[in-house]
Parts: structure tokens; sequence; C-alpha cells
């Protein structure tokens, strides 16, 4: 077995399993700790593929802005351990665990009857990933939707500030009229 | 000669994130973790298109990552704000205990 398949499968196994931690622990500290470690681990995984710009955004992104909100959000509600996780089991619950069983059984079934999927790794093959190569393309062929990014990004850290305010403007608006 | 790694491992991979994440979001209660859930979705997305890109290569997959990661970032500075409104609003974010809208 070729070394990067190792470094695959370690990978993979250690991003399944903190998947499986961010699901099903009771505390949403853990949960979040599990998945920083599961981005991490796609961040290598991306490596594999070649991708070394879109593995660094990973870290910077994910694990770091992401998460970092995820986690400050967490401990301004000050959430304890929710007490009933696995306690309850409805039909609800069962109903989702069969689906996604199902789904992933279909995946396996579909992609191991398709025949297996390899090329050779050359100079070209490896250049795919580079930064000049992503800029390139970032700045001409996809140049409107990257301008456009920007403005739903914009959107977004206005609409957070109106949600984040401790009344809504309508809420005041309503209360100066009932002063009058 | 050196092989990369089959196309097909990534896609399974990917296919099971998504299948764990999914049953996260429907299966729990709390809604930080529900959150949580939609970016494991949207990540083992992200897997599928940077495999796919490298093994025909073409770069345009990458980019669309890059916007997805984008995109992610604004659904989680909004999403997080709506968590905190509602719960300074309600008390909770256990999204059973939720229901204004509900008919």
């Amino acid at each position: 077995m070729a070394l990067t398949t190792i470094f695959f499968l370690i990978l993979s196994i250690v991003a399944i399993g903190t998947a499986f931690g961010t699901v099903a622990s009771k505390h949403p500290v853990v949960s979040a700790m599990n998945l920083v470690l599961h981005f991490m681990m796609l961040a290598g995984l991306y490596l594999t593929l070649n991708a070394q710009f879109i593995a660094v955004l990973q870290i910077l992104v994910y694990a770091g802005a992401i998460m970092v909100l995820v986690v400050f959000v967490i401990l301004l509600l000050n959430l304890g351990k929710e007490d009933d996780v696995d306690t309850r089991f409805n039909a609800r619950k069962g109903v989702a665990m069969t689906f996604g069983a199902a789904f992933v059984v279909q995946i396996l079934v579909l992609f191991t009857s398709a025949g297996s999927f390899t090329h050779e790794i050359t100079a070209e093959s490896v250049s795919t990933g580079y930064v000049k190569n992503l800029g390139y393309k970032l700045f001409t062929e996809y140049l409107f939707p990257f301008e456009f990014i920007a403005l739903l990004l914009l959107v977004a850290v206005v609409g957070a500030m109106v949600l984040g305010k401790k009344k809504l403007f309508l809420e005041r608006d309503l209360q100066e009229k009932s002063l009058k | 000669m050196i092989e990369a790694i089959p196309l097909e491992y990534y896609l399974i991979l990917s296919g099971t994130i998504f299948a764990i994440g999914s049953v996260g979001v429907l299966t729990r209660r709390n809604a930080i973790i529900i959150f949580m859930c939609i970016e494991l979705m949207l990540n083992a997305v992200n897997i599928s298109l940077v495999a796919f890109s490298s093994f025909m290569g073409d770069a345009s997959g990458q980019i669309f990552v890059f916007f997805v990661m984008a995109v992610a970032a604004a659904e989680a500075a909004i999403g997080l704000a709506i968590v905190l409104a509602l719960f300074r609003n309600k008390r909770t974010i256990y999204v059973d205990e939720i229901n204004l809208l509900k008919w």
C-alpha cells in the first residue's frame, strides 16, 4: 500500500470518528472541539488531493473564524449538558437513522460497483491547485461571482448586527409612538 | 509512475460524512449543534468538489469550494445571530420548544 493511501485512511477514519463525536456528544463544547479536529483532518485530505490553497483556507476560515464564532456563542449562552440525548429514542430518530444508513449503503453500492477511477500524478496534475492557477481563474472567468460574494458578506455583516441588537428598530419605533 | 488515490475513496468518505451530518440535523434538539451539523454537510460536499477538480485537472471545482466557504462564513454570522436573538426572547435554543410559527 502506498504511503499516501495509508495517510488518506488515517485522516478519513479520524474525520468520520470526529464527525460522529460532533453529532453524538452531549455537551456543545465537546461537539465544537470535535468539529475543529474534523476540519483539520479535512485540510489534510485536501493536501492529499494537491489542493494546497483550499487546505490553508479550510484551517483559516473554518477552524479559525467560524469555530471561534461558534465557541463564543456557546460561551455567551452558558449552555450546560443536554440531559436527554441518549435516553429519548423515538420514532423520529429511528426514521432519521434508517435514512442515513440507507444513504451510506446506496453510496457504497454505487461507487464500489462503478469501478475504480484513478489517474497518474504528473507535474501538470499537481499544478491545478496552485494559488497562481486559482487566482487567474478567479479574476477572469469567475470575476462576477467573486465581486458578488463581497456584497453577500456585506449583507451578512449588516444582518448580523441588526439581529444582534437588543431591540429591533421596529420595536423601538412602536414604543416611541406609544409614548406620544 | 505514481498512481493517485482512487476517486471513489473520496466520494464514499464524502457521502458518509454527509449522511452523519444529515442524521445530526434530524435528531438533535440543540440549535447550535444543528448548525454545526450543517457545516459538516457543507464540508462533505466540498470534499467531493475538490476530489473531482483534482481528478479532472480543472481548477473550477476549487473555485466553487472557495465560494461555498464564503457563503458558509456569511451563514455562520447570520445563523448564530439568530440563535442569540432567539435565546434572548425565548430563553431556550432547543428547537422543539420553539413553536412560535407552528401551525
